[in-house]
């Protein structure tokens, strides 16, 4: 199975957007926001002013056991399912926003296995979704799942965490697609003050196991931090404190945290 | 007695396509470690050794096998109670926490967190930490903590810092999500303590072997007693330890009737309830695929029970493949069978059950008819009623 990352890299959507990244020698801003929060329709806007900063942008699908999540994007989920938001409308709202950039559907996988992994790959590709990315699917968990998604037009994109060891990063790195996402630190998602010490040396190991684009995310929420994660990785993911935004401000501080961000990658 | 190591029935980590490890990246490699050790363990005669002085020091083991006439003589079949709730705490729950406590210090990690429902585990589990000198902290729905305060306290006494959960549904799903938040912060230095036969692997397994001495006493006591094997062995189920154990030692006679009660809430038919085996679909929760209440699409759907010990929408996988095979049989008993049976089993045989076990209690009623005098019915007694002395008397007269 080795073989479809390599002939996938090349051939995806996502795999093209990085060519052209690397190209122009452009780090990759990518932004994540919950779909339906805080509502269905600023939920739409929000991602399309997000999306116009953007080189990828990832969409959470609600789940009513975040456990991978610290607060901010625990009170999103909730909020999202209480307005009614489900895997089948998050596709709408997807297929809905018209976005420019290559979308990543982030979800938990118990709403995949419900809505079936074949049905759920055909429906999300037929709309133009670029890749999947689930939280609580680490590589080798399960081949039923784990092939029909990596045999779909949809790039698999695996997590590596900081405690994954040199021979767990290999196995992981092996089959996956589109790009890698680096955790930035033990926990779960949210912002945090400091990067952490080991990011460096994380990259680094991730690196000598893979030529795909290495992206990183947990915990960025400044324009200095991004400044310092856009000196090592590809690509910076921006979730909680995009999310925080959107919460305090609506989309228009959404946008405005986007600038922040791109400007600050964009000169480093 | 000794203790033989148990054998593994699983295949990688699985009970027939149940079970398994679906958690976030950066707890494989914890979970590769414990499996690992626990792998080694498994074999290794003095880990066994010590484990079983400790159930016998700490706990009292073996439990006492009782009678139980009265009731007996209303169903019309000689009744057994295995009297787990003799244990030191009060319940099934310290069996497994001791034998983790001693895997957490083969790893060297000196912080626990558990997540609790009716408070039985983290009791459970503070007590072990007491003993070992380990920092304890345990998770519990907000929910939980208000109609278990007594074992709140219990916890806080033990040295335990105890962390009220506000998120979701406030009860014991949410507080498994908030220890497992922990542990991929803490995973270092931080063992996870699982209270039930429930998570990724490798801790089904695990749980279930630490939980087996009840069936392994329970099997010999019945037969040293009537020197024949029970017919019918009636465990409650939440997330499916206590019987667990007592099924792991009858297994292999086939001619012994399994049952696993669970709680029907308000009734199956209402939406109220925490029947996961008679009413759910497979579905993957807390690291593991098995039967799950769930909507249309793949929400988890809030459980209820009276019994905050049951009050959780999932169950471990080896139940999910026990009832799919046929092995074992699942019923439901509702908040009222169980609230009445609690006080009839009081009154008969001057017990008071935990309301969790009174669940199987209530099932034994309900079927009375179904056996013959001489045959005998094994009850996993799980836990005492202690800690819902208060939730019952609010529930039975309230306002008083
Ligand atoms: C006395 C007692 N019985 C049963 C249970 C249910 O757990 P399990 O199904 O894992 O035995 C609990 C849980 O708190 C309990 O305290």
């Amino acid at each position: 199975m080795a073989s479809l990352s390599v002939t996938t890299s090349s051939e995806s959507r996502l795999g093209r957007a990085w060519q052209s990244l690397r190209a122009a020698r452009r780090t990759a801003l990518i932004p994540y926001l919950t779909a339906g929060f805080p509502d269905c329709l600023a939920s739409r806007e929000a991602l399309r002013r997000v999306a116009a900063h953007a080189d990828i942008v990832e969409v959470g699908v609600p789940f009513s056991d975040p456990l991978a999540d610290g607060p901010t994007i625990q009170r999103s989920t909730f909020a999202a399912l209480a307005g009614g938001m489900t895997l089948p409308r998050t596709l709408e709202l997807i297929d809905d926003a018209q976005l420019d950039v290559p979308v990543v559907l982030f979800s938990y996988l118990n709403p995949v296995l419900q809505y079936g992994v074949e049905r759920l790959t055909a429906d999300a590709a037929a709309i133009g979704v670029a890749g999947i990315l689930l939280t609580d699917l680490p590589a080798g968990a399960d081949p039923t799942v784990e092939q029909p998604l990596l045999a779909s037009p949809l790039d698999l994109i695996r997590l590596v965490a900081p405690t994954s060891h040199p021979d767990r990063i290999r196995d992981t790195v092996r089959e996956a697609q589109g790009f890698i996402y680096l955790v930035a630190r033990l926990g779960v998602t949210g912002a945090t003050r400091e990067l952490d010490a080991g990011l460096a040396a994380s990259i680094a190991a991730v690196r000598a196991e893979t030529t795909l684009p290495v992206a990183v995310g947990f915990g960025i929420s400044t324009g200095a931090q991004a400044t310092a994660v856009a000196g090592l990785a590809d690509g910076v993911v921006v979730g909680s404190a995009l999310v925080d935004a959107l919460a305090d401000g609506g989309p228009a501080a959404a946008e405005a945290l986007m600038a922040t961000l791109r400007g600050a990658i964009d000169g480093a | 007695m000794t203790l033989a190591p148990p054998t593994d029935t699983t295949r990688d980590g699985r009970f027939g396509p149940y079970g398994g490890r679906y958690v976030p990246e950066t707890l494989v490699a914890a979970l590769d470690e414990l499996a690992a050790l626990y792998d080694a363990v498994r074999g290794d005669e003095a880990f066994w050794r010590e484990y079983h002085e400790l159930l016998v020091d700490v706990v009292g083991r073996p439990s006492a096998l009782s009678e139980a006439p009265r009731l007996g003589e209303r169903v019309g079949a000689r009744v057994l109670l295995k009297r787990e709730d003799l244990n030191h705490t009060g319940a099934h729950k310290i069996n497994n926490t001791i034998g983790q406590a001693l895997l957490a210090r083969r790893m060297g990690k000196r912080r626990i967190i558990a997540e609790t429902g009716a408070g039985q585990h983290g009791v459970a589990t503070a007590t072990i930490c007491a003993r070992f000198g380990l920092e304890c902290v345990v998770y519990m729905g907000a929910e939980d903590v208000e109609r278990q305060a007594l074992n709140v306290f219990r916890m806080r006494l033990l040295g335990a810092t105890v962390v009220p959960v506000e998120s979701g549904t406030r009860t014991l799903k949410d507080a498994t999500n908030e220890a497992l938040r922990d542990w991929v912060t803490n995973v270092p230095t931080t063992h996870y303590i699982i209270g039930s036969v429930v998570g990724p692997d490798p801790y089904p397994r695990l749980v279930r072997d630490f939980q087996a001495v009840i069936g392994t006493e329970a099997r010999r006591q019945v037969l040293e007693r009537t020197g024949r094997l029970p017919d019918t062995v009636v465990a409650c189920v939440g997330g499916g330890s206590n019987a667990m154990g007592m099924f792991a030692g009858f297994l292999g006679d086939e001619e012994v009737e399994l049952v696993g009660v669970e709680a029907a809430g308000e009734g199956i038919a209402t939406g109220a309830h925490s029947a996961t085996l008679s009413a759910g679909r497979p579905g993957v929760l807390h690291g593991a695929l098995s039967y799950l209440l769930q909507d249309a699409d793949g929400q988890v759907a809030p459980a209820h029970s009276v019994s905050a010990g049951l009050d959780y929408p999932g169950v471990g996988p080896e139940h999910a493949w026990l009832r799919d095979t046929g092995r074992v049989t699942y019923a439901a008993v509702d908040d009222r069978e169980a609230l009445d049976a609690f006080q009839r089993f009081a009154r008969l045989e001057g017990i008071l059950p935990a309301l969790e076990t009174a669940h199987a209690i209530a099932w034994i009623d309900r079927s009375r008819g179904r056996w013959r005098a001489e045959q005998v019915v094994l009850l996993c007694l799980s836990g005492r009623g202690d800690k819902d002395v208060a939730h019952v008397a609010a529930l039975l007269e309230p306002g008083a």
